[in-house]
């Protein structure tokens, strides 16, 4: 019993621990994202919404 | 996040509760092996959406070399990556599966030895493509390097098929008479497997979809930096 509870902690902690690795990934990369369109001019910021 | 994609990732997280319901109570306790036999069903699941994932970097990756399209190359890294993520899983569950089954936590079976081969394999295409700085050369290389490293995928199944192995087969036949841990699968069994299957391969499809987006934002976002930078 020890190695079934074992092994499915690690098929919902690893999931879970990968989809809060790509949400950290996506979050960083909205920050970016928000200072660069604070630089950028206004045609490009277009091109940027369209990445959201 | 569109509707579709909340509607998607819904049902995903809904199968995914009723698979490991259906693990743990709808599935009869196998005769032999006792509880820790359930482990299969998420096992073949996330060895299974491994594979499928190192195919869509195959594809991705002749896709890239034809059309020259960045799209096929983004593809290709996150499903490598979710690839290795699934394929972890999988490997380190079969080790806690193998310890009370076989008695020990590894063996170089074919079928193991095969799996870590294809594991290192991919880890090195994530190793390799950082190593290449010029964009144009790191996808072509890279997509050439997933393309000659899916020859481990046909390999890694067909070694517990062809060779003498320990490994059991759950799905068709067993050649190897040498095969521990060997069962039948009762319909209920079954049910539970097909069930494990469709929702991993749910999973994989959103994480794919999540890590494919991160990937188009992350070099788009990096282009715009590049071009936003005084000269």
């Amino acid at each position: 019993m020890v190695y079934l509870v074992a092994a499915y902690l690690v098929f919902w902690g690893l999931t879970f621990f990968y989809v809060l690795y790509l949400a950290r990934r996506q979050r960083a990369l909205e920050e970016r994202m928000a200072r660069l369109r604070a630089r950028l001019n206004p045609e490009l910021r277009e091109e940027h919404d369209e990445l959201r | 996040m569109r509707l579709w994609e909340r509607l998607w990732m819904g049902i995903t997280i809904a199968l995914m509760v009723l698979a490991t319901l259906a693990v743990f109570v709808y599935a009869p306790r196998e005769a032999k092996m006792g509880d820790v036999q359930r482990i299969f069903y998420f096992h073949i699941s996330t060895a299974w959406s491994g594979f499928l994932a190192f195919a869509v970097a195959l594809v991705g990756s002749i896709a890239y070399l034809r059309s020259r399209a960045r799209r096929w190359d983004q593809l290709s890294h996150a499903a490598v990556e979710v690839g290795l993520v699934l394929l972890t899983m999988a490997i380190i569950t079969g080790s806690l599966w193998a310890r009370p089954v076989w008695n020990t936590w590894w063996t170089w079976d074919p079928r193991l030895t095969t799996t870590t081969i294809t594991w290192v394999v991919y880890l090195a295409y994530l190793l390799l493509r950082n190593a290449v700085e010029n964009p144009e050369t790191r996808s072509r290389f890279a997509a050439v390097y997933a393309i000659v490293a899916f020859v481990t995928v046909p390999i890694t199944y067909l070694s517990a098929r062809l060779l003498r192995t320990i490994h059991p087969i759950v799905l068709g036949p067993s050649v190897s008479s040498e095969a521990q841990g060997q069962f039948g699968l009762t319909p209920r069994m079954v049910h539970t497997m097909v069930l494990s299957l469709v929702a991993w391969t749910l999973l994989f499809s959103v994480l794919l979809w999540m890590r494919y987006r991160i990937q188009r934002a992350q070099e788009t976002l990096e282009e715009m930096e590049a071009m936003a930078e005084p000269s």
